[in-house]
């Protein structure tokens, strides 16, 4: 049922160790492939001597780009933009790498073993070229990273509403700084992974490929191909080791895999590695943002100017983070007056695409540094300033002003984030919280409480589909093109096709990911699935059921609203109210689905009960979040000790609440990383120093405290199941209340924090280069 | 990655082993719990053509007091001197740092005899066996040696061992009556390998006054560092605040230490300072110092 | 950790030399109980011997760098990160996975079935190192506190939970051995 903190089905086969991750699944007669990487940020290919390779044990075969022209044509843009500046992604590179990783060469051969040691034998010629590692550098660079783009600009984007250079002249008070940010990779447990095979008799790629987005790859892989997508079948296995959004992108090694088996005539497969996820696979790179602030003498906000640069990595797939960071930027607060503008720049580094969160933490993080430094400014109680300035609930639906990533108006669709906040100072007991900060200072303890509220867009278009079937078993396939990377589909859509239908959820069986099984789908990312999959599951899973009813009801010679269903499991019927008289659900299927070869139907019976719908939302929806947290420095080492935490989220109408707040504390892991342990650092000139767990820490459980969740629901009026996104929520508003409560907790000594992340080393040398020490 | 291949050899004995180790010469690894040299193996950064598992070797394994000295066989694995009421008793130094050694897995099959041949600069059992005056023994066909941890760790991740040589055993003085253990580290995550680690044992008399402190340091340096201008300090003093302040300071100026990617050489100094003064402290009174004579400030 | 930051040079295919890699070692390890003989060069990983030559792909492998913990397996009782151990290096030994932890009429024990009532798991890749672990701990000490489990799992990354659940999964059994042993 809709609302239950039902058990995960999943976990039955997940705990037992019976998942089927692509490295899991048997295809007889498989080979291996490992790819030869860029070891240079940098750098023109004078060649590539694959000779010593080509003759190593167990190999089948090596492939340069000059090896594969029929599959190398450049790729469409993954989301265009009027300001995305052109430039060419393809496979394999022809003419110069442009970050270390890149993948230059691949090696097919019997173990994944041969296929790396031949890897070593491949030898790569190259003229190496003025690399850039920040992107500084990169605005400065002698040799443009892509021809034509001289001053390695991708993208150059406005968007304003009101006047705020007539706000900031006017204002009482304006605050000028600089915010800088920065994030690292998803590291799902899981890398990515791909396997495929070519089925000689049909002309048909069978690909496994542990993607969020099948039917992208499966489009790609046409483009590439020059065929059909019907010839293509790309499967994202029932378990993927998660996802976070880099599994959303476009890889060579999809590209070139399913091609390699039909040239080997042998199934292939790539398993990343986690090096290779941390120089290849796509990242959230560094944002520096120059903001300028209007606000009057009670702390509300006049006016906000934010101009931020943007570092892309070496290619620009899409604008998404930008633009999400940008329009993320005003959150859950009154600003009358707006500038958005961001600088996305080129450098040698991986490229950048959505990491958990996708810009939202960022636009949270500059959000909430203005708000404490209002705060700080005015003498203001930081979590009173906020509220001052919080949209408030009878304001919805409210234009933002500004045009979000989806192309739609910002417009938040409902929320109570005055409400929101309130409940998270209770729980906490904020008042009782300031007045042992006093004690603890007195103490001499450097202890802070930082407080954020975050606001994201969720839901996002196209659309997505569902097609429900019910069997000649009587059970119910509940078909959804978008694929589940450990968010609980195979459960959670079971539980809204019961509810629709008036079926046990344990005779739904949920089949995810499939390009085979449903024609058309966007794909698993932004918190859009629920939204989207959701009310396509349901009116689907009602089309089924009126047609069962009404066939039913003919031959039963009643009317369809005198049918109930009733019993469970095996004996689950469907029969006339207050009688006897019904048929298991399997007899009423086999009657629409099979009928008798050559018969005529009885009158009224419907054929085929099974229907397919599709869901385009008419806006994104935005869920809310609000962090509070309470810690202490250690002023000898810089340690942080997290004391009290409490998290508030409102991700609109709850299916299942155990799930959701599995996303919400999974989400704010990734948060609390992204503020106090991973970084993902490169040298001046590109290289990668981060490229092991070793360099760049992910916190375990014995770095969390226990976080207090509490949640709201405000309903969605964009779809009629109210629901929202949740599976970033948790992130959006760590690394800001983490700084602001650092921030607080070091104030008696005069230091403000505009960097993030932080560390014991970052928060020591602070402390010891303080004003007030 | 998958590492490149190798020769694999078991030796049942220490004979054996050193006898092949002299034969093999210069591209041959000795593997024993394998939790540092594996991943490096793994990244291809360590290609030896050869490994000598000594897993098998019995003579290698276990620990016991005889006398005033702790003897620990190469092989000990870090989660023995976790658990060990031997180690616990002669040498608590030993098994107050355990715990910070990487994660419970890493201690199932780390040894103490490879993470001292390893000499990683960031490792927490050097340090100690320096402050401790260990004594490393050293076999190779040519016969036995003892080398003093003072000149055991030569710089980062080399030792003086010669390459045919191989660390049989570690004899640590057992701890005399009334001294109090203390190991502080700071680490990115707990467990990970120190940014900055002190370690210190603090022998007191019957007044509360400190006679000996002995004083190892982590992470500061190539090698692991004894803050011997601290101990200096200490010998006769009771460690109140000023006290503590000045060995904080002795600490912090004595050091030069590598700046890494998340901790500059400033916050290395300064933090080795303060862990020391804490450890002193915290040592000192676990020793009874603050039961007798003065209370500290 | 400069050691392990990847030094980017070109390898020299011409210092390639002469190796005994190719030699194939016959091993016998007990796996869940069942003594099996595998053929494995020496630098065959005992992560990728179980996933492949005894079919027991429920061992994940997550980094091969000896952090995340997903491949972490029992070894005489202990907990061991399986890509860091030769197979040929632990010959004579015992090995648990996550395959022997059902019941014999394949429902969830008891810690599993701790797991699913929680929400213990998402994606799964991390889970079954984190019941190794943690079969090991309660073995061990059938009660412990919550202090000592997440010590137990501290050498785990996970990336999709945050932890919480499945930290509230261990209590629970925990606390369901106290009533036991009372």
């Amino acid at each position: 049922m809709i609302g239950e903190r039902r058990v995960r089905r999943e976990d039955l086969r997940l705990l037992r160790g019976r998942g089927r991750y692509v490295d899991d699944i048997d295809l007889p007669g498989l080979a291996h492939m490992a790819v030869v990487r860029s070891t240079q940020p940098h750098a023109l290919i004078r060649g590539i001597d694959t000779s010593a390779a080509a003759t190593a044990p167990g190999v089948l075969g090596v492939y340069t780009a000059a090896d594969l022209p029929e599959i190398n044509r450049p790729w469409p843009v993954h989301l265009a933009h009027a300001s995305l500046r052109k430039t060419v992604m393809r496979a394999l590179p022809d003419e110069k790498v442009r970050y270390v990783g890149e993948p230059v060469a691949v090696v097919v051969a019997e173990t994944r073993y041969q296929a790396e040691d031949a890897c070593e034998l491949v030898e790569v010629d190259y003229e190496p070229l003025p690399g850039a590692g920040h992107l500084r550098v990169a605005m400065e660079l002698p040799v443009p990273i892509h021809d034509g783009i001289e001053d390695n600009v991708a993208a150059h984007v406005t968007q304003t509403t009101g006047d705020v250079d007539a706000a900031l002249a006017k204002a009482p008070h304006v605050l000028r700084e600089t915010f800088r940010i920065n994030r690292g990779g998803g590291h799902s447990m899981e890398g990515r992974a791909v396997a495929a095979r070519y089925d000689r008799a049909v002309g048909e790629f069978q690909v496994f490929d542990a993607t969020q987005t099948p039917h992208q790859i499966r489009a790609l892989i046409a483009h590439c191909y020059d065929l059909p997508e019907e010839k293509i079948r790309v499967v994202a296995p029932p378990d993927v080791g998660g996802g976070f959004g880099p599994k959303a992108g476009k890889y060579p090694e999809e590209i070139i895999v399913p091609w390699l088996a039909k040239l080997l005539d042998r199934p292939v497969k790539f398993i990343e590695d986690r090096y290779e996820h941390f120089v290849s696979c796509t990242q959230e790179h560094l944002q520096e943002h120059e903001v300028e602030v209007a606000y009057d003498d009670d702390g509300r906000l006049l006016g906000l100017k934010d101009v931020f640069h943007q570092d892309t990595g070496a290619y620009a797939p899409s604008l998404i983070v930008p633009l999400i960071a940008g329009t993320t930027v005003p959150g859950p607060y009154k600003i009358p007056n707006l500038h958005i503008e961001f600088y996305s720049i080129f450098t040698n580094k991986v490229p950048s695409s959505a990491v958990r969160g996708a810009g939202r933490p960022q636009g949270v993080y500059v959000m909430e540094r203005v708000m404490d430094r209002i705060a700080d400014d005015l003498g203001l109680d930081p979590a009173d300033v906020r509220a001052r300035n919080l949209i408030q609930e009878h304001e919805f639906p409210y234009p933002v002003g500004l045009t979000f990533r989806d192309g739609s108006p910002l417009t938040y669709d409902s929320g109570n984030y005055p409400g929101l906040l309130q409940k998270g100072l209770d729980k906490i007991d904020y008042a009782h919280q300031r007045e042992l900060q006093a004690k603890r200072r007195a103490e001499g303890a450097l202890r802070g409480i930082g407080v954020s509220v975050a606001v994201e867009g969720v839901g996002l278009g196209p659309f997505e589909g569902a097609t429900v079937r019910m069997e000649s078993s009587g059970r119910i396939t509940a078909i959804m093109g978008a694929p589940p990377q450990g968010q609980g589909f195979e459960t959670t859509y079971a539980q809204i096709v019961s509810d629709a239908f008036g079926v046990d959820a344990d005779l739904v069986d949920v089949v995810t990911g499939d390009t085979g099984a449903i024609a058309y789908g966007v794909g698993t990312f932004a918190s859009r699935v629920m939204a989207t999959a959701g009310p396509a599951m349901t009116t689907a899973a009602r089309e089924v059921k009126e047609k069962l009813f009404q066939s039913v009801a003919a031959v039963l010679e009643v009317a369809p609203e005198d049918l109930e269903i009733r019993g469970s499991d095996e004996n689950t019927e469907i029969g006339v109210r207050g009688t006897q008289v019904g048929m298991p659900l399997a007899q009423a299927a086999r009657m629409s689905n099979v009928g008798s070869p050559g018969v005529t139907m009885r009158a009224g019976t419907v054929p085929g009960l099974t229907a397919t719908s599709y869901f385009n939302p008419s806006s994104a929806g935005y869920s809310s979040s609000v962090q509070i947290i309470v810690v202490e420095v250690d002023q000898g080492t810089g340690e942080v000790e997290i004391v009290e935490w409490v998290v508030g989220h409102d991700c609109g109408k709850v299916i299942n609440p155990l799930l959701v707040e599995g996303q919400v504390l999974g989400g704010i892991a990734h948060g609390l990383s992204n503020a106090l342990y991973e970084e993902s650092l490169y040298s001046d000139d590109g290289v990668p120093l981060t490229t092991s767990f070793l360099d760049y820490p992910i916190p375990s459980a014995r770095e969390f405290p226990t976080i207090g969740l509490y949640d709201q629901e405000t309903p969605s009026p964009l779809n009629p199941l109210g629901v929202k996104g949740a599976g970033e929520a948790g992130t959006l508003g760590v690394p800001a209340v983490i700084v602001s409560a650092v921030e607080d907790a070091l104030r008696p000594l005069g230091v403000r924090i505009a960097t993030c992340p932080l560390s014991p080393g970052r928060i020591g040398d602070l402390i010891a280069e303080a004003p007030g020490r | 990655m998958k590492p490149a291949p190798f020769g694999y050899h078991r030796p049942a004995t220490i004979a054996e082993a050193v006898a092949l180790l002299d034969a093999l010469q210069d591209d041959v690894k000795v593997l024993a719990g394998g939790q540092s040299l594996v991943p490096l193996m793994n990244f291809r950064l360590s290609v030896p053509a050869e490994l000598v598992d000594i897993n098998g070797i019995a003579e290698l394994t276990g620990h016991d007091v005889t006398g005033d000295v702790l003897r620990l066989g190469a092989l000990t694995r870090h989660h023995e001197l976790e658990r060990s009421a031997t180690v616990r008793g002669a040498a608590p130094l030993l098994a107050l740092a355990a715990p910070y050694i990487g994660h419970p897995q890493i201690r199932s099959m780390g040894t103490l005899g490879g993470s001292l041949s390893h000499a990683d600069p960031a490792a927490e059992l050097p340090g100690i066996m320096l402050a401790l005056d260990a004594r490393m023994v050293a076999a190779s066909a040519r016969g036995e040696r003892i080398v003093p941890a003072a000149e055991f760790f030569v710089s980062h991740f080399t030792t003086a061992l010669e390459p045919d040589e191989l660390l049989t055993a570690v004899e640590v003085p057992v701890a005399a009556e009334r001294t109090g253990h203390a190991f502080l580290e700071v680490a990115a995550r707990y467990g990970d390998f120190a940014l900055v680690g002190a370690g210190a044992a603090v022998t007191v008399d019957e007044d509360g006054a400190i006679t000996e402190a002995r004083i190892g340091c982590t992470s500061v340096a190539p090698t692991p560092v004894r803050a011997a201008a601290a101990e200096e300090l200490l010998r006769g003093a009771t460690p109140d605040a000023d006290v503590l302040a000045e060995v904080e300071r002795v600490v912090a100026g004595a050091l030069e230490p590598t700046p890494e990617l998340k901790a500059s050489a400033a916050y290395k100094r300064r933090t080795a300072g303060v862990l020391v003064a804490r450890a002193v402290r915290q040592a000192w009174r676990e020793a009874g110092g603050d039961m007798r004579g003065e209370e500290a400030a | 950790m400069s050691e392990l930051s990847i030094q980017h040079s070109t390898r020299n295919a011409a210092d390639e030399r002469q190796r005994g890699g190719s030699v194939t070692h016959t091993v016998k390890l007990t796996v869940n109980g069942v003594e099996r003989e595998v053929a494995v060069e020496p630098r065959m990983l005992l992560a990728d011997t179980l996933r492949q030559q005894c079919g027991l792909t429920g061992t994940h492998i997550g980094c091969e760098q000896g952090v995340c913990g997903a491949c972490t397996v029992l070894v005489d009782g202990l907990p061991a990160r399986s890509c860091l151990l030769f197979t040929v290096a632990v010959a004579g030994r015992e090995i648990e996975t996550v395959e022997s932890l059902e019941n014999p009429d394949g429902s969830l024990n008891s810690l599993q079935q701790s797991f699913q009532d929680h929400h213990g798991l998402q994606c799964g890749f991390c889970t079954a190192g984190i019941l190794m672990s943690l079969t090991a701990l309660f073995r061990e000490e059938p009660s412990p506190d919550e202090t000592t489990v997440r010590d137990q799992v501290q050498g785990h990354l996970c990336r999709c939970t945050g932890y919480q659940q499945l930290v509230e999964a261990a209590m629970a059994e925990s606390g369901r051995n106290a009533q036991v042993t009372r």
